[in-house]
């Protein structure tokens, strides 16, 4: 019998190869033992608010507020944590949880680089080895985020198998955690794969909505009116939305990628174009074609740039509790260009999909309505891509 | 209940793999009926996955290979539909969760039992999600076959208890692959299949010379080899079926003189 606890509605589960089923059981004991000790919590508090830079701010984003003319916006700004996204959340939660199992090595997947950057420096700081594994074509894009990972001490594998983008480099990390066991955790990126990291990762993720919601109550008095972030595997997005999923006047909104529109082949828009299928141990929505086999996606975002969506999603799709709006290439570098003026603020490529589709929604929004965008990373990582696509040649 | 017990009537059993459309269906078809003929027992034939996860760089090529070659799920149906009129041993049909489920698992499965298929391996799909196939296969009367690793313990009897067909006993950690030495003991694994159990074992992974297949063997009821046969396809293309005759006429004398 599936596990109960492993899905959401019909999707999540556990479809993996035997050889990982103990490992996947081991994490859930060890997980629901340590989600509530005390001295696993206080530990994991220290190092989120000393180390990475906990709460993050929520800043009332007045200059765009004005221009687009609608709802009041505020930004989550997970871009001002250490390592310049909201990945450290779920990685100093897992690496400190693997420490504890006895686990002495990190193996990771990285679409953007800002995961693997993130395990690296969890890994360095815990005295842990740490192997990242990130598309051929990412070590490409992603150049500056490749050497920051081997700064940090890890080895960077590139993966040339499939499309050498982020599936690529998810099915070579499960490959290798098959390999190596005893001594390994795989320190998943996002709220995706086979229970418990769907639930464990949006646990961990969850503090971006415990905060918003503390800090806009503090701030306005009351819960925003929409909530808005993007869409790759879906962790800034589940854990933006998780504290408010009760709260049905709160709009939750996940910007996937469009790539170069949801009608043509290059998207990676998976609620949009995907269907139910089983892949990467779960049961979810995947872009695939019509006999299974999992397209090659296409989007301007490594980090985005993945054919299947969290569980958790593809269920708060399927009962209608969240809304999922897909964002093209040119939407998003727009964003990205818009933010970086308006308010100075350069967002990742990811967040300006959830920034231009609050462009569009704002202005729609009265102005005693509350916005809340969250901008997962910060695009530092994306000047000299963005840069390109606009037809300029600058080396980083 | 299938005929895949016929495998193991004749002696420990030798099962190939290969992947259905590398390089091409002719070829496939050439070579199930070509292994058949030089001894092979049971035969697994891939339905190749874009993303087969439990594969090491020998398989995950061959599927490529196929795919790029355009075979579908459709288009092997078809082959072996064919390929039943001759080859009468017992097959299986070896592939990803996805690959069954986006054809409609109940068809896929319905069509396996049609043409004459005796099981199917889903290496994605552990004894917690079996449900979501186990039901349709017994009801079409096919095997769903379950795999047991070195890292399985505890979990050993729940797995054997329900198994049918044969069990497929995972030698070693990793994925699919030849390695130079398969350090695993297998008998105590084998031991605790058998105190619940009397499905017969095969051993997969990592297997490719006739000593390992007789060490696995000698530990089991058979030896299962994928990558060291498609490695051969890889190198021999349209042209494999002689090396891979052979090779599996050697392997079959490697564990048949166990018995």
């Amino acid at each position: 019998m599936s596990h109960p606890q492993s899905r959401f509605g019909i999707h999540g589960g556990q479809y993996i190869p035997e050889t990982l089923m103990n490992a996947c059981i081991e994490l859930e004991k060890a997980y629901n033992y340590y989600k509530v000790d005390p001295d696993f919590q206080r530990e994991l508090n220290e190092l989120l608010n000393d180390y990475a830079g906990r709460p993050s701010r929520l800043y009332y984003a007045a200059k765009m507020t004005r221009d687009l003319g609608g709802a009041k916006i505020y930004l989550k700004r997970e871009d001002l944590n250490h390592t310049g996204a909201h990945k450290i959340n779920n990685v100093l939660g897992q690496a400190l949880l693997a420490k504890k199992m006895g686990k002495t090595r990190l193996i990771a997947e990285t679409g953007a680089g800002q995961h693997g950057v993130a395990t690296a420096t969890a890994a360095a700081l815990m005295d842990m080895a740490c192997v990242v594994f990130m598309g051929q074509e990412d070590t490409v894009r992603q150049a500056l985020n490749v050497y920051r990972m081997r700064l940090l001490g890890a080895t960077v594998v590139p993966v040339t198998s499939g499309t050498a983008t982020l599936k690529d480099a998810v099915s070579e990390a499960m490959r290798e955690w098959t390999r190596r066991i005893d001594d390994t955790h795989y320190c998943l990126g996002s709220v995706m794969g086979p229970h418990p990291f769907p639930t464990m990762v949006r646990d961990f993720q969850a503090v971006i909505s415990q905060e918003i919601r503390q800090q806009l109550l503090e701030r306005e008095g009351r819960l925003p009116d929409a909530v808005l972030a993007c869409v790759g595997g879906g962790s800034n997005a589940i854990g933006s939305f998780y504290h408010f999923i009760n709260d049905p006047t709160v709009r939750l909104i996940g910007c996937e990628a469009a790539g170069r529109g949801v009608d043509t082949t290059e998207t990676a828009a998976t609620i949009a174009t995907g269907r139910l299928g089983i892949f990467h141990g779960m049961k979810s929505y995947f872009c695939q074609d019509q006999y299974g086999q999992i397209a090659p996606v296409y989007s301007i975002s490594a980090g985005l740039d993945y054919p299947g969506v969290g569980p958790e999603h593809a269920y708060l799709h399927d009962i209608g509790r969240a809304e999922y709006v897909p964002v093209t290439d040119e939407e998003a570098v727009e964003a990205f260009e818009y933010l970086s003026r308006t308010e100075g603020i350069i967002p990742a490529i990811e967040s300006a999909h959830a920034v231009a589709y609050a462009m569009k929604l704002a202005p729609k929004m009265r102005p005693d309505q509350l916005l809340v965008i969250t901008i997962s990373g910060r695009g530092d990582k994306d000047c000299a891509a963005i840069a390109r696509y606009r037809g300029e040649d600058i080396h980083e | 209940m299938s005929n895949i017990a016929q495998a193991f009537a004749h002696g420990k059993a030798f099962i190939p793999f290969i992947t259905c459309g590398d390089p091409d269906l002719d070829t496939t078809a050439a070579l199930v009926k070509g292994m058949a003929d030089a001894g092979a027992d049971l035969i697994e034939l891939g339905i190749p996955f874009s993303d087969p996860t439990a594969e090491g760089p020998v398989i995950q090529e061959a599927n490529l290979r196929a795919l790029q070659g355009g075979v579908t799920t459709d288009k092997i149906i078809s082959m072996v539909r064919t390929l039943r009129k001759t080859v009468k041993i017992p097959l299986v049909f070896m592939t990803y969760a996805n690959v069954v489920f986006s054809y409609g698992s109940e068809r896929f499965i319905r069509t396996c039992a049609e043409l004459g298929m005796d099981g199917l391996i889903l290496p994605d799909v552990p004894y917690e999600e079996k449900e979501e196939f186990r039901p349709l296969c017994q009801q079409y009367g096919l095997d769903l076959i379950s795999m047991i690793a070195p890292t399985s313990e505890d979990r050993i009897a729940m797995i054997a208890r329900e198994a049918s067909g044969f069990i497929y006993i995972v030698s070693s950690l990793g994925v699919t692959g030849e390695r130079s030495q398969i350090s695993t003991d297998i008998n105590p694994l084998t031991e605790a299949i058998r105190k619940v159990s009397q499905t017969p074992c095969a051993v997969g992974f990592g297997i490719s010379t006739p000593e390992q297949a007789r060490t696995m063997a000698a530990q089991a009821d058979g030896a299962i080899v994928g990558s060291a046969i498609v490695r051969q396809i890889a190198r021999y293309g349209k042209d494999a079926l002689p090396p891979v005759t052979e090779f599996v006429r050697e392997m079959k004398q490697a564990v048949r003189s166990l018995s």
